[in-house]
């Protein structure tokens, strides 16, 4: 398990924009299928625009991961915001405490492979998702 | 901070998507939207997302307002050119965008919101029916 990684702030409207590109090139770049890239890219926004909105901004890491059998592609966003009381409600479809739509966290999960919610009150969110090759 | 074009085309308001959209971008698309649908008042507006390669539940949920707000001033919205994979994945996100009309390409938006136009409207129909109607009532 190995590869580059890059790391982007996320703090600005902007900066979602560039992760979703980031996310983008290097899905290509480990040759997910079409349909694959489009869910992680879609993922990938939902859950930088948590960062951004509820976690109060933070940073995402996105890395070229392999192991024996396939390559992939691994995002880290992690923040120091309020953290996540109760993470089934969050997760839940349709729960929002912003006027969204509630699809972000449960949607995103549904679109990777691998997901991963590391939360707790008051000390912050760190969320793993990881994509494979088919 | 860029803004989306929106371009007038007869009765039909037409929006092409050509950027990766900044939440904000997007909501100043809707504000832009009804300001133009009152004062054009244009009864139809047909939003191109063909170029667009996500659609997140921040756009859909735009797009869902587009239409709610655009029915509220009496136009409809369809939505075109959704990517075959957009589709795909908006469906497992959980977004089945409800309320919202869509086609494949422009071509068949603007069939659709003639056809929309006549239903609701059947008075509106072309000049020869009026033609017709008028003969019937002469005694
Ligand atoms: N990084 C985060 N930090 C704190 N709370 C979060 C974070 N991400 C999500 N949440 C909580 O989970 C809820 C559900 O998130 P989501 O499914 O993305 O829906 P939405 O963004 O539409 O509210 C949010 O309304 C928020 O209360
Ligand atoms: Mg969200």
């Amino acid at each position: 398990m190995s590869g580059e990684s890059q790391r982007l702030p996320v703090s600005t409207d902007q900066d979602v924009v560039r992760v979703r590109q980031l996310v983008r090139t290097l899905s290509v770049a480990v040759k997910l299928s079409l349909v694959d890239q489009t869910k992680l890219v879609t993922a990938a926004s939902e859950l930088a625009r948590n960062t951004l909105v509820y976690g109060g901004g933070g940073e995402v890491v996105v890395a070229r991961v392999q192991n024996e059998r396939r390559a992939g592609i691994r995002i880290v966003f992690a923040d120091q915001g309020p953290g996540i009381a109760d993470l089934e409600l969050a997760l839940t479809d349709g729960y929002t405490t912003g006027g969204g739509l509630g699809l972000g966290l449960s949607g995103a999960r549904r679109l990777v492979d691998e997901f991963e919610i590391d939360t707790e009150p008051g000390k912050g969110t760190t969320i793993t998702v990881t994509k494979w090759c088919r | 901070m860029e803004r989306v074009p929106v371009l007038k085309i007869g009765d039909i308001l037409l929006v092409s998507i050509q950027i990766d959209m900044e939440d904000q971008v997007a909501l100043q698309l809707q504000e832009d939207l009804a300001e133009r649908i009152v004062a054009t008042g244009c009864h139809g507006v047909i939003i191109d997302i063909s170029a667009l390669d996500i659609v997140d539940s921040f756009v859909g949920r735009t797009l869902a307002t587009i239409a709610s707000v655009s029915r509220v001033l009496d136009a409809e919205t369809v939505v075109v050119g959704m990517r075959p994979a957009v589709a795909i994945t908006l469906v497992e996100l959980g977004l089945s965008l409800p309320g919202i009309r869509t086609a494949l390409n422009v071509e068949l938006g603007i069939e659709m919101l003639a056809r929309a136009r006549q239903e609701s409207n059947p008075d509106l129909d072309d000049d020869e029916d009026e033609a017709d109607a008028a003969a019937v009532s002469t005694p």
